[in-house]
């Protein structure tokens, strides 16, 4: 019950000799996730947390069936652990790095889109299938089993949805942190394709902000072709254009990227857009309450 | 990352894109000095702008002489007193608001005769994960004004991912702009090199506009804007030194010292949150409760003591800020840490002092939040605490009530 992630994920951490990889991997690690090998260019032949440390990607994929993939490396050679990733045959790719120049992003994302892979983030918390599998920087703790899938582009922001969901006694089949950054590997619309095939998610949580026009795409999609009910938040109302607000990606600029547009195209296509950040987890509840 | 006109255009000729002659300076008589050069060089026409990063300069107004940001000179008398009126003075355009922004430094370049105007700009489609570069025979005229009403007048050709321009692109852009024969070889190499310029520099968007045909047949930038990545900006050591501070609000600066992401807004409630995102939201949710946001501000993940401290240091430099709010999710985290580290806060003497009339609002969610609770509530000082969002935004209703 779930997407991208869980039971079958065979996690190889790269960068796991890095205070922040190494203190995620243990996280994860206690969480229950499956980690099967970590990597850092130099360190192969050494053990972390019990696990195998390999030079390279490839080598945990042959001598591990490593089959999913989290970053952890500093933003300079990011994008280069992304196509090593892709290069070597991993299926699922999860960058939680922040800060990667948009050049790197752009050719990374090209290889692997190429190699059929699939990217998620990077600048992002991960995503997590609650009771199978955590993979990335969220507290695992917020989460509980159930079966509303949760896309979104911020970090704290999912958590403080998923705390009012779970609260709500709305459990989630997966949550997936797309990440803030302008070029990311899986959009709001490749996000809700995957639940809206997933028979254990009955509903989804959208939530987006100001920049780009990825919720207005998603709103295309959802209108042409997702039955299960949708909630979404857009943050940043209050935003400016023209500054940007934390993430790198958002921005409002050129006359697009602004909330009232993507709340209205969400609206248009019959989702429940609320205004408050303080009520996504009881408007879906009682959307499915009254449906 | 902004970077002035003249700087823009001094990167473009190192790069071999065709810019017009010019002197960037902030003295009247160096202004002089360079226009009598381009005098006597052949030319019979010279612009003085104003260098300020907003844009909107030629409609803009200085507030003491009451001049233009740009100002077309035929004399070297002429140059002098536009010099005269732009340096020193506040120009304020549509995009510096009412405060304007102050002439520090201006840029003489030779007016040159111009046949026709174009639009030429590149950036990153979002949507499609691809450099486009844009082309338009709307020149001088705002892109998403001609987005808005003549859409069919801007031609796009996109850039394959890790690869360069392909020469047929250029050629394409060239012909939609109606060139030929000599015009049109020079403006293929033009965008040649520009596309070269905004990839090997790792700008996230470069504007032409307007580009200019002259009636010499020449094609080149009569204005220039760049902005970086500025997730690059640790490989280009060399553009990184061409930010002026001067040009930014001194308080986000000091922000960025402390690692803070501040940016200042005009509204009277104050708001400190970890996270982008949940920052964002919690501007949102002061203004559904009645307030106006005074800042964007993200501490980052860590949220201890000193960043705290610094976060309450520069919100309260905002005199109209009547409130604050501080909204943080405790991930892995601990809330009641954050809480001790609140109060310890609070209880700096220079902080205690200014906050004596401000009412703070905490709300700490996640780990041991209740214990959070505890600690603020049964802390003595002015400080209100929340668990829910909600709780947090029905409490900024009521002391702004």
């Amino acid at each position: 019950m779930s997407v991208l992630v869980g039971n079958d994920t065979r996690l190889v951490v790269q960068g796991i000799t890095g205070s922040e990889g190494s203190f995620h991997a243990e996280q994860m690690i206690e969480y229950g996730t499956n980690l099967v090998a970590g990597v850092t260019p130099g360190k192969g032949g050494q053990e972390h947390h019990g696990l195998p440390v390999y030079n390279t990607v490839a080598d945990a994929v042959e001598k591990e069936d490593a089959n999913t993939s989290v970053i952890f490396v500093p933003p300079a050679f990011a994008g280069d652990a992304i196509s090593e990733a892709a290069f070597a045959g991993i299926e699922t790719i999860i960058c939680i790095t922040e800060g990667i120049p948009v050049k790197d992003m752009v050719t990374a994302k090209q290889i692997v889109n190429s190699h059929g892979a699939t990217l998620i983030g990077p600048n992002c918390p991960g995503v997590i299938t609650p009771g199978e599998a955590k993979i990335g920087i969220m507290p695992g703790n917020i989460f509980t089993p159930g079966k509303v899938g949760l896309i979104s582009r911020s970090g704290t922001l999912t958590y403080e949805a998923v705390d009012q969901l779970t609260k709500a006694g709305l459990g989630q089949s997966t949550a997936i942190g797309i990440g803030g950054d302008p070029v990311i590997g899986t959009t709001h619309t490749d996000a809700v394709k995957l639940f809206e095939a997933d028979d254990d998610t009955e509903a989804i949580v959208l939530i987006g902000e100001i920049g780009g026009t990825a919720e207005e795409e998603a709103a295309a999609y959802i209108q042409e072709n997702v039955d299960k009910p949708v909630v979404a938040f857009i943050a940043g109302s209050t935003a400016p254009p023209g500054r940007r607000m934390g993430h790198a990606g958002a921005i409002i600029s050129g006359g697009e990227g602004g909330a009232d547009a993507k709340k209205k195209a969400l609206r248009d296509a019959g989702v429940t857009v609320v205004d408050s950040p303080a009520e996504i987890g009881i408007t879906l509840k009682n959307l499915l309450e009254t449906a | 990352m902004k970077i002035h006109e003249y700087q823009a255009k001094e990167l473009l000729e190192d790069y071999n894109v065709a810019v017009p002659a010019g002197v960037a300076t902030s003295s009247v008589d160096e202004a002089v000095e360079a226009a009598k050069e381009m005098k006597e060089n052949g030319s019979s026409l010279f612009v003085v702008k104003a260098q300020i990063h907003a844009g909107g300069r030629g409609k803009g107004k200085t507030k003491n002489s009451g001049a233009s940001g740009v100002i077309l000179c035929k004399t070297i008398d002429e140059v002098r007193d536009a010099a005269e009126s732009l340096l020193g003075d506040v120009l304020v355009t549509k995009q510096t608001g009412e405060e304007g922004q102050k002439v520090q430094r201006i840029y003489v370049t030779d007016g040159v005769d111009i046949e026709q105007e174009f639009y030429l700009g590149i950036l990153l489609d979002r949507s499609k994960s691809k450099n486009v570069i844009m082309v338009s025979t709307e020149g001088g005229v705002e892109i998403e004004k001609v987005a808005a009403e003549t859409p069919e007048k801007i031609v796009k050709e996109w850039v394959e991912p890790g690869m360069d321009l392909q020469h047929n692109q250029a050629r394409h852009l060239a012909f939609a702009l109606g060139l030929e024969g000599d015009a049109f070889k020079k403006a293929v190499k033009f965008i040649m090199a520009l596309y070269n310029c905004y990839l090997e520099t790792d700008a996230n968007m470069v504007e032409i506009n307007p580009l200019v045909l002259t009636t010499n047949n020449d094609v080149m930038a009569l204005d220039a804007k760049m902005t970086f990545d500025d997730n690059a900006l640790f490989r280009h050591s060399d553009i990184e030194e061409l930010r002026d501070k001067s040009e930014e609000n001194p308080v986000e600066v000091e922000a960025s010292e402390f690692g803070l992401n501040y940016i200042k807004l005009d509204g009277n409630v104050g708001c400190m949150v970890n996270g982008a995102g949940l920052a964002m939201a919690t501007m949102d949710i002061i203004k559904l409760s009645g307030g106006d946001p005074a800042n964007f501000l993200d501490v980052g993940g860590s949220a201890n003591v000193e960043t705290v401290k610094n976060g309450f240091r520069i919100i309260l430099e905002d005199e109209n800020v009547k409130a604050i709010l501080i909204n943080i999710f405790g991930g892995i985290v601990r809330c009641d840490r954050v809480a001790n580290g609140v109060i310890e806060a609070v209880k700096d003497p220079e902080i205690a002092e200014k906050v004596e009339n401000v009412p703070i609002i905490v709300r700490l969610q996640g780990t041991n939040a209740e214990e959070a609770k505890e600690i603020i509530d049964n802390s003595d000082l002015n400080v209100i605490s929340a668990v829910l969002l909600k709780e947090a935004a029905e409490e900024v209703s009521k002391v702004l009530a």
